[in-house]
């Protein structure tokens, strides 16, 4: 009789029974393993977590008092006979792969992955597998990432453009991880950066915690806009047109996100710039990864789950749609996963 | 093609008009006069032939990838554009090319009658010296329209300024059956030569729709009424012996509505009529469904000349005896055009649209109210002393419709939008109730908002029983209230009805499904309202 494979999916979530432990789970558990800090994989409400010692203080800043252990990247710690580690999963600090190995069976649950180097989090490491639980986000070939410099040389210019327009730039990104690279990729020659509360909380954390960020200015009521001439603005995307955005008077919008690189979407985001930069990976980074994992079953958790897994059964992987709530990158504006 | 690429991702990435006219204006003074021309024909909606069909691009494209050609196809609708897939599919390119815009579009008429693998090689070639944004506009130079936000008026405004012309002389200019191929800046922008000009239309004025009351356009007497029908609004054009029929969309289509030959037996030479083509029972307007028949086509058999004749309800006189009177007021324009119908025969394809009295604003509501009997929409309401302006015009030109039909009806399919809507769930089919069934009856994909779309999204993809390619079946849990134009009978349909305009007023989250309108609610409203 064929022993019962070493995880499954639940309702509650992909889970370990052997371990009794589940990872990223989107209902309460007892036990879980989180991959990283983003609202759609780490939620409130389980007895117990396990993460990354570098992802640990945004999870707490996030979900409050909570039991959480952590590892090191590589360490390995048994769970109910069963041998787990976290291994770097590149998409944001401290985000990971999680390998559970039970003699030659072994999973791999990346999470949210790119294995392009960001400049900000560890890069993605390959680690071999029998099992791999992939994401497809932007599992099309119509998705290719340019690469990180190109992109920070149009956001820069489309600063400077802006101060010489007499507008003031205001960029949308998610407050978590995306933030903080832009905020690496932003030249600060050209002036100061102000940042709205939601991603001035995670900046003050990762900075904490010994990540280098560049100099910030809190946008507090009592702030005022002609104080910091040549600034550039640093908000989630909930924040345009809202009240709050009003006091800088004239800007000049800008978006950044993988789904930037659909004219449609740009077009439909009313947004005056868009910026093809996400942390997630493209097409290629998704098909290096799997390869890169040597395993012969891929189940494909969130995103254009159908058609990739159709594409990887063609090229001869043993590949199936596992339905999830995990969200990936989202358009929606407020949302902060 | 980097100017005219720099110049479309300038216009694409701002929805400010000033920034627009600025950015066209500035590539008028220093494009080339051969990318300038071009670049006025695309934005005017003229292209070159399509010389490769939309099947082998995606075959090639495929290929050159080196993928399957189902995985293209399904990135086709999320993409949302055949050339954009196209651009973002293949890999990026290997050489680069430094020819200009028109030396693009010379290559692709060059090679449009040479063998298929010529045109292939043509075309992966092209597709290996241009970068994503270039090859994204040559694939629109193969595939059809540029829809980049700029209106036609927008672009003659930047003219007018790079040119320092007249914007309405130049908005003339631009009308009418010309291509860069047969003509030049010269000829078409600055020459001052009117023969070569015996075809062009004037550019349309355009009505808007009143909101509010009639009461607050003011005095009774100093507005005309008529009905507002539903055909094709067009130009009919007697000049140096010859004439021309132009739909507002710019399009002639003399060939099509061979009827209006015999205007030249009756109309002196110099003359333009505003008016609605309309198919005739030669009594009254028939269905649309009716004029449907011709306009799909180029030439016209004599069976569906028989069964859907076509006459012209004229609204207004724009040119006579070769003056242009559009600066004159609508009255006296009005008169002379009554003047020269007057002394048609009464089988001519041509008829004043006929005025309509009233002597307060309550008094032509009532008649508003009864357009549907005399197969209107509404009623148009005219400034009698105004001019004819150019374009959509606020105050002197109101379209006052009827209300539309509704039905509350249950959404069964859903499918991703195209466009600025893709990845977006808008286009849905919908169903009312035969018992316990749901019978689809029609499609609408517009009239929400797009938070109320991106709800909708959201709430399909948890709510997907079945997947048939890009169409997901859906729960039948949603109510929404279908409005429309016209309804007719239609051997086409499962539910043996068609609508005309159908579109989405409100979404009904007030209704369970239950409460939906059947098909009996349906035929009632074919019954009172079908023609």
């Amino acid at each position: 009789m064929a022993r019962e494979p070493l995880l499954t999916f639940t309702p509650e979530g992909i889970f370990c029974a052997q371990g009794g432990f589940h990872i990223d789970p989107w209902r309460p558990v007892a036990r879980a393993l989180i991959t990283h800090g983003h609202a759609d994989h780490a939620r409130p409400g389980h007895g117990a977590y396990l993460c990354t010692d570098l992802a640990a203080p945004v999870i707490r800043h996030r979900l409050g008092t909570i039991t959480l252990e952590t590892l090191r990247y590589g360490e390995p710690r048994q769970i109910g006979g069963v041998e787990v580690s976290f291994h770097p999963a590149g998409h944001v600090p401290g985000s990971a792969q999680i390998r559970v190995a039970r003699g030659g069976e072994v999973w791999v649950v990346s999470g949210d992955y790119k294995v392009a180097d960001d400049g900000l989090s560890t890069p993605f490491e390959p680690v071999s597998c029998t099992h791999f639980v992939t994401e497809s986000t932007f599992g099309l070939p119509v998705f290719r990432w340019p690469s990180q410099d190109s992109v920070a040389a149009e956001i820069n210019d489309w600063w400077r453009a802006c101060i010489v327009a007499g507008q003031t730039p205001m960029l949308g990104a998610y407050a978590l991880g995306k933030a903080q690279r832009l905020l690496r990729m932003l030249d600060t020659d050209i002036g100061p950066i102000l940042t709205h509360g939601a991603v001035e909380n995670t900046n003050a954390v990762m900075r904490a915690q010994g990540i280098d960020l560049p100099e910030t200015v809190p946008v507090t009521p009592g702030l005022k806009p002609a104080d910091h001439p040549g600034a550039l603005v640093l908000a989630t995307p909930a924040a345009f047109g809202s009240p709050w955005a009003r006091r800088f008077g004239r800007v000049s919008t800008g978006f950044a996100s993988g789904w930037m690189m659909l004219r449609g979407v740009r077009r439909r985001r009313a947004a005056d710039r868009g910026f093809v930069i996400s942390d997630h990976a493209d097409w290629s980074g998704l098909l290096t990864a799997i390869r890169g994992s040597g395993a012969e079953h891929i189940y494909v958790t969130h995103g254009y789950t159908e058609i990739f897994t159709r594409y990887l059964n063609e090229c001869g992987w043993n590949a199936r749609v596992v339905p999830t709530e995990f969200e990936g990158e989202t358009l929606d504006p407020g949302e902060t996963a | 093609m980097k100017q005219f690429s720099a110049l479309f991702q300038q216009l694409d990435q701002t929805t400010r008009t000033t920034v627009k006219i600025t950015a066209l204006a500035d590539y008028f003074t220093r494009a080339s006069e051969a990318d300038r021309l071009w670049t006025i024909a695309l934005f005017s909606g003229r292209r070159p032939r399509r010389v490769i069909t939309t099947a082998r691009l995606r075959e090639w494209a495929a290929e050159r990838a080196g993928q399957p050609l189902w995985l293209f196809e399904e990135c086709y609708p999320i993409v949302g554009d055949l050339a954009e897939t196209i651009a973002l599919f293949l890999p990026p390119a290997a050489q680069h090319s430094d020819s200009d815009l028109a030396g693009w579009i010379t290559a692709l008429i060059g090679i449009s009658q040479a063998p298929e693998p010529d045109r292939k090689a043509f075309v992966l070639d092209a597709w290996d010296r241009l970068d994503t944004s270039e090859r994204f506009l040559f694939n629109k130079l193969i595939t059809g329209g540029f829809r980049v936000g700029v209106s036609q008026k927008l672009m003659t405004r930047a003219l007018a300024r790079a040119t320092g012309r007249d914007e309405a002389d130049l908005a003339h200019r631009l009308m009418g059956d010309w291509t860069p191929e047969t003509t030049t800046w010269h000829s078409l922008i600055e020459a001052n030569d009117p023969s070569a000009a015996a075809s062009r239309p004037y550019p349309f004025y355009l009505a808007h729709g009143l909101d509010g009351e009639a009461d607050d356009l003011g005095e009774p007497s100093a507005w005309h009424a008529e009905w507002k029908w539903d055909g094709i609004r067009g130009q009919l054009i007697t000049r140096a012996g010859d004439h021309f029929v132009w739909s507002r969309g710019e399009e002639l289509m003399t060939d099509r509505f061979p009827e209006f030959a015999r205007a030249r037996d009756f109309l002196p030479d110099g003359t333009v009529i505003d008016g609605e083509i309309l198919a005739w029972d030669g009594t009254a307007p028939m269905p649309f469904s009716a004029l449907q028949k011709r306009i799909g086509r180029k030439s016209v058999p004599k069976s569906v000349l028989r069964e859907a004749p076509v006459t012209m309800l004229a609204y207004d006189l724009l040119e006579q005896d070769g003056q242009d009177i559009r600066a004159r007021p609508f009255h006296e324009r009005r008169a002379a055009l009554a003047g020269l119908m007057g002394s048609l025969p009464p089988d001519a394809p041509l008829r004043l649209s006929p005025s309509l009295a009233f002597a307060d604003w309550s008094a032509l509501a009532q008649l508003r109210d009864r357009a549907r009997d005399h197969r209107a929409e509404g009623v148009m309401i005219k400034r009698k002393d105004a001019p004819y302006l150019v374009g959509r015009k606020r105050g002197d030109w109101w379209k006052w419709k009827l209300d539309p039909l509704t039905i509350d009806a249950v959404m069964i399919y859903a499918q991703a939008g195209h466009g600025r809507r893709a990845t977006l769930y808008t286009d849905f089919t919908f169903a009312v109730w035969s018992g316990n069934d749901l019978v689809p009856f029609t499609k609408a994909y517009s009239g929400l908002t797009d938070a109320e779309f991106r709800k909708i999204t959201a709430w399909v993809k948890k709510n997907t029983l079945q997947r048939f390619g890009p169409v997901r079946q859906v729960r039948p849990e949603l109510v929404f209230e279908i409005a429309f134009e016209g309804i007719q009978p239609s051997s086409r349909h499962k539910s043996g009805i068609a609508l005309r305009f159908p579109r989405m007023a409100r979404w009904r989250h007030d209704k369970p499904v239950q409460e939906a309108n059947t098909l009996d609610d349906l035929n009632e409203i074919l019954r009172l309202y079908g023609q």
